[in-house]
């Protein structure tokens, strides 16, 4: 089976990965950046929720650094992060002096296999791996009161209001697949903000948010008895197994209303493709590289500060809406929960491509 | 409520939080002035600093900031010409005439006081609409956002110029313009020959650059002189105010009209200041001197642009949906510090949003007063000869460019537009209509498509796109009746009296390659599926007629073709712009090979030398300034320059890098 092949490889290389890792550690010497300006490069503008999340981390990462270097945010947006990772991935120094965060914005084009991502992600060794989640909806007056009464929509048309074929929307798109919900996407919204108005005027009839956006944004409506939520998409636990959102531990994941609505678990080739983006643009959505080739006794160091950074009493006070109630993946997980962002089977690729191609136009040269 | 507005005041009155509003407010009129910087470079600057601050004192800040750029950028717009940042472009077709003839002191003390009427209306909105937007910003669907961006392209029934089938050519040239890159749609590339850099389309600062600033400075650089041809300032602030005053109810609806496009979220309010400056065409009897100075063209487009902050703010914080490029980075500051906006913000956290409504009418009031004190001293730049003026708006539309993607791309788009607006200049092509039409594109075809996907096509009959349809034709027919004996257009090109040319060969090549591009246009918009294809296809045919309707009037000869026949070159007996288009190549050149930094030194010294016959010590001092200035700057936004040949071959330490 597919699934299965696709663990043992990825177990298989976060072995050899941390091999890799261990062996120039010992011999060489401390790494120290004091009185150094780090760049921590984001490919998107400022304002968008890479920024913000870099912002935030940025002082906590500079305080746990050896020799506690000024770590500075650099945008490079363009080409809708392609432009700037590319940049990255061929020009940037690996002395520890500049490393990357990145987005599912910027994994999708890459796991889709678009001609124009010139960057390979299993070259970069990865210091910290942010998941997100979000929860899906939908309008009271479709009387729907849970997820084990979505079969009543099997026949209905819904209305899905979407940011586009290739964005993270793909996510919500391969959900509705699997589960075989009729969703008609209406392409084109700039954020996820439209496409809550869009279901708040009635136009569209299924909706999802992210965490803090839901809590904000959402729950007031819920509260007024205008809107109903159905599952989130999850989390993925140590064994890569999909689990309960710990911001929303009373609300099924999707494999639960799934299996809710099938009476049975998914599975097949759509299934694995769902899984492998879902994990790329929720669960292991924002990493953050160095560059290839950088020695492993910065990966260490970078990581090491990380873990701490993520420690700091300090950050766990303020994280608030930037980082969730979510686990952060550092340490010993980094590496599990980068496999996730950034690999896929190349059956489920095939088959996205086929479906994207085949029902939206979407064209891979 | 009232407890909490005075709550709010009395906070925001301390001494530390008064503060950073003085401080924002400063920043904001920089960052006004310098051409091409509006509040996206702006709040980029402040966020490194935004983090660890208390909530009301990030606030003042910010709000200090955004609320005053668009008075501040009307310095440049009247004095130099070239529009401060994109809320000021408007400003220019009757500010700069003004300020030419002598007029700078009255049109600046107008512009100020419209603005400042401007911003307390915006303020006023905020407040009393925060606690009743919600359900009537609901009201405006993608069918009601596309019936406005209609009724905004019905502004270039007066914006045409001397001729109206140039004008709608020239809006479908800025429409074809807009749409390279993704279709909103569904995602398909147009139009984008494969480049990443045209992926998300070309930058509207670039596109507002080229068409508007580069043009200017070429022809102020061939008649060599300084800007102004009388006393630099003149008197007038008294009468400037009186102007204003006069027509306070001009002001008033301009600030309308600004409240409510910057409200509606998904339009932005990058078009507020052409619709303000259209109404008041459109409502006027004597439309004469619009266009050739008249006070009325800058007290519209200046009352609305400061009104669209206040109503801008209501989307961003009632829904967090931001409606303009610097509310999505005010958006993210709020989230660093803490503040989620949302429904909380009319109810819970009332008090944060009464913080952001007395920081906007302060610093209005702080604002204006400042710009007054520094009008005099800030003027007596048109009285600088210009060649040694020029290095340094170069040096500034090109830092400006480069700001929308950090690299090269960004200036070689700037002098692919800025050569397109010289052509459109030269030959009577409207260039506020192409601008019109750029700005619009993307609006205009993804609410079309989401109209059309999510209520079909029966979205023309509901109840608010009635009405957003009988306004826009209402104001086409307002802006197209008949006056005896007046203009029925804005002259915004200068008068085709003086351009009639004898030999209309260049006025046909352009054309022609006009009509190709639409050609390709429509060749591209064929290539995709139905609903990414009505609107490429709808403009390249509109666009393409109209240019043959253009190039028929032209081949009846150089009488016959009355308007049509405009080429502002015909009697020019020096090179034309080509010298001087040459050095702006010549420096992106320069640039491509040694990096953006030394390039600017080069380029400094070379021109200060040869065009401006500067001495060693002038140059010196003028180029060291200008470094200096780039460098404080570019360290304060993190920025490393473009770079060049030499950058990719070996690692120079920064600001060579």
């Amino acid at each position: 089976m597919i699934k299965i092949r696709r663990r043992t490889a990825m177990l298989g290389s976060v072995a050899a990965g941390a091999a890799g890792l261990a062996r120039p550690a010992i011999a060489q010497r401390a790494v120290d950046f004091s009185g150094r300006t780090i760049e921590w490069v984001i490919p998107f503008a400022e304002g968008g929720g890479s920024d913000v999340w870099a912002r935030f981390l940025a002082p906590y990462l500079s305080k746990y650094l050896p020799g506690r270097p000024n770590v500075i945010i650099r945008n490079v947006p363009g080409g809708g992060s392609i432009t700037g990772t590319n940049e990255f991935f061929l020009r940037a120094r690996n002395d520890g002096s500049t490393f990357i965060g990145t987005s599912g914005s910027t994994q999708f084009p890459f796991l889709l296999g678009d001609a124009r991502v010139r960057y390979d992600y299993a070259q970069m060794p990865p210091v910290l791996v942010s998941p997100t989640g979000g929860v899906v909806y939908l309008p009271t007056r479709h009387g729907v009161r849970n997820a084990s009464e979505l079969g009543k929509l099997k026949d209905r048309e819904l209305v899905y209001a979407s940011q586009g074929a290739t964005s993270l929307d793909l996510v919500p798109m391969l959900a509705f697949e699997v589960m075989g919900l009729k969703v008609r996407h209406v392409f084109g919204m700039r954020g996820r903000g439209e496409g809550r108005l869009a279901l708040e005027r009635g136009e569209a009839t299924i909706d999802y948010q992210t965490s803090s956006a839901y809590l904000t944004q959402v729950t007031p409506l819920v509260q007024a008895g205008t809107a109903v939520p159905m599952f989130s998409w999850g989390v993925l636990d140590a064994n890569g197994k999909v689990a309960r959102d710990p911001t929303f531990p009373d609300l099924p994941h999707f494999v639960e209303a799934y299996e809710m609505m099938h009476g049975k678990k998914p599975s097949g080739v759509a299934f694995d493709a769902y899984l492998a983006f879902f994990g790329s643009g929720f669960a292991a959505q924002k990493p953050a590289m160095l560059p290839r080739g950088t020695a492993g006794e910065i990966v260490a160091a970078y990581r090491k500060a990380f873990v701490d950074a993520v420690a700091d009493p300090d950050l766990q006070a303020k994280k608030g809406e930037v980082l969730g109630d979510y686990e952060q993946g550092v340490g010993d997980q980094v590496e599990a929960m980068y496999k996730v962002a950034t690999t896929i089977a190349p059956e489920a690729r095939a088959w996205v491509r086929d479906y994207l191609s085949r029902n939206h136009n979407v064209r891979f040269n | 409520m009232t407890a909490a507005m005075l709550d709010a005041l009395a906070a925001l009155l301390t001494v530390q939080h008064f503060l950073f509003l003085c401080i924002g407010v400063c920043l904001g009129l920089v960052v006004g002035v310098l051409p091409g910087l509006g509040g996206i470079a702006g709040l980029s600057l402040l966020l490194p600093f935004i983090y660890g601050m208390d909530q009301t004192s990030a606030l003042a800040l910010m709000i200090g900031l955004l609320a005053i750029i668009p008075t501040g950028d009307t310095f440049t717009s009247i004095l130099m010409g070239i529009p401060g940042s994109s809320a000021s472009q408007a400003t220019v077709l009757d500010g700069f005439p003004l300020a030419r003839r002598g007029e700078a002191a009255r049109a600046l003390s107008a512009a100020f006081f419209a603005s400042l009427i401007g911003g307390l209306f915006g303020a006023a909105v905020l407040t009393g609409f925060v606690l009743i937007a919600r359900p009537i910003l609901l009201l405006f669907s993608s069918a009601e956002l596309f019936m406005l961006t209609l009724f905004g392209l019905s502004m270039v029934g007066v914006l045409s110029g001397a001729n109206m089938i140039k004008g709608v050519a020239a809006c479908c040239l800025g429409l074809s313009f807009g749409m390279i890159g993704a279709a909103p749609a569904t995602g398909e590339y147009r139009m984008d020959f494969d480049l990443l850099y045209l992926m998300d389309g070309i930058p509207l600062v670039i596109v507002g650059l080229g068409m508007f600033a580069l043009p200017e400075m070429v022809d102020l650089l061939r008649s060599g002189n300084a800007i102004a041809d009388r006393a630099p300032l003149g008197r007038g602030w008294v009468q400037g105010v009186r102007d204003t005053l006069a027509n306070w109810w001009l002001a008033l609806r301009c600030s309308g009209i600004g409240a409510l496009i910057g409200a509606i979220p998904g339009l932005g309010g990058s078009v507020v200041d052409w619709i303000a400056y259209g109404h008041v065409v459109q409502t006027t009897k004597d439309r004469e001197n619009f266009g050739k100075g008249d006070i009325r063209g800058v007290i519209a487009p200046e009352s609305a642009n400061n009104a669209t902050a206040g109503g801008a703010l209501l989307p961003t914080l009632l829904f967090g949906i931001p409606g303009s490029g610097s509310m999505a980075i005010f958006l993210a500051a709020m989230i660093l510090l803490g503040l989620q906006p949302g429904p909380a913000m009319a109810d819970r956290n009332l008090d944060v949003t009464y913080t952001i409504v007395w920081s906007l009418a302060l610093s209005n009031v702080i604002g204006t007063g400042l710009c007054i004190l520094l009008a005099p001293g800030i003027s007596q730049l048109t009285a600088i000869r210009y060649p040694l003026i020029a290095p340094f708006m170069m040096l500034a539309i090109s830092f400006a460019a480069f700001q929308a993607t950090r690299s090269l791309n960004d200036l070689i788009a700037l002098l692919v537009v800025g050569l397109l607006g010289v052509f459109l200049r030269r030959f009577g092509w409207s260039r506020p209509a192409f601008l019109i039409g750029f700005v619009l594109a993307n609006g205009a075809e993804r609410y079309l498509y989401q109209a059309v996907q999510f209520a079909g096509w029966s979205f023309i009959t509901r109840p608010v796109v009635l009405v957003i349809l009988a306004v826009t034709l209402l104001s086409l027919w307002a802006g197209l009746r008949a006056r005896p004996g007046g203009a029925v257009t804005v002259h915004t090109e200068g008068s085709v009296e003086t351009a009639r040319a004898k030999r209309l060969g260049p006025q046909i090549a352009f054309a022609v390659v006009a009509l190709s591009v639409f050609a390709f246009t429509l060749q591209q918009g064929l290539k995709n599926s139905f609903l990414a294809l009505i609107m490429p296809v709808s403009v390249a045919v509109v666009g393409g007629l109209a240019t043959l309707m253009l190039l028929w009037a032209l081949a009846r000869g150089p009488e016959s073709a009355g308007t049509a026949n405009f080429d502002s070159e015909a009697k020019a007996s020096d090179l034309g712009p080509w010298p001087f288009v040459l050095w702006f190549a010549g420096f992106i050149g320069v640039v491509s090979l040694i990096g953006f930094f030394a390039g600017l030194l080069l380029f400094f010294a070379a021109f200060l030398r040869v065009v401006a016959r500067s001495s060693w010590i002038q140059i010196v001092a003028l180029t060291t300034s200008a470094a200096v200035f780039v460098l404080v700057l570019a360290n304060a936004l993190n920025l490393v320059f473009p770079g060049g040949l030499l950058q990719d071959m070996y690692d120079l330490p920064w600001p060579f890098r």
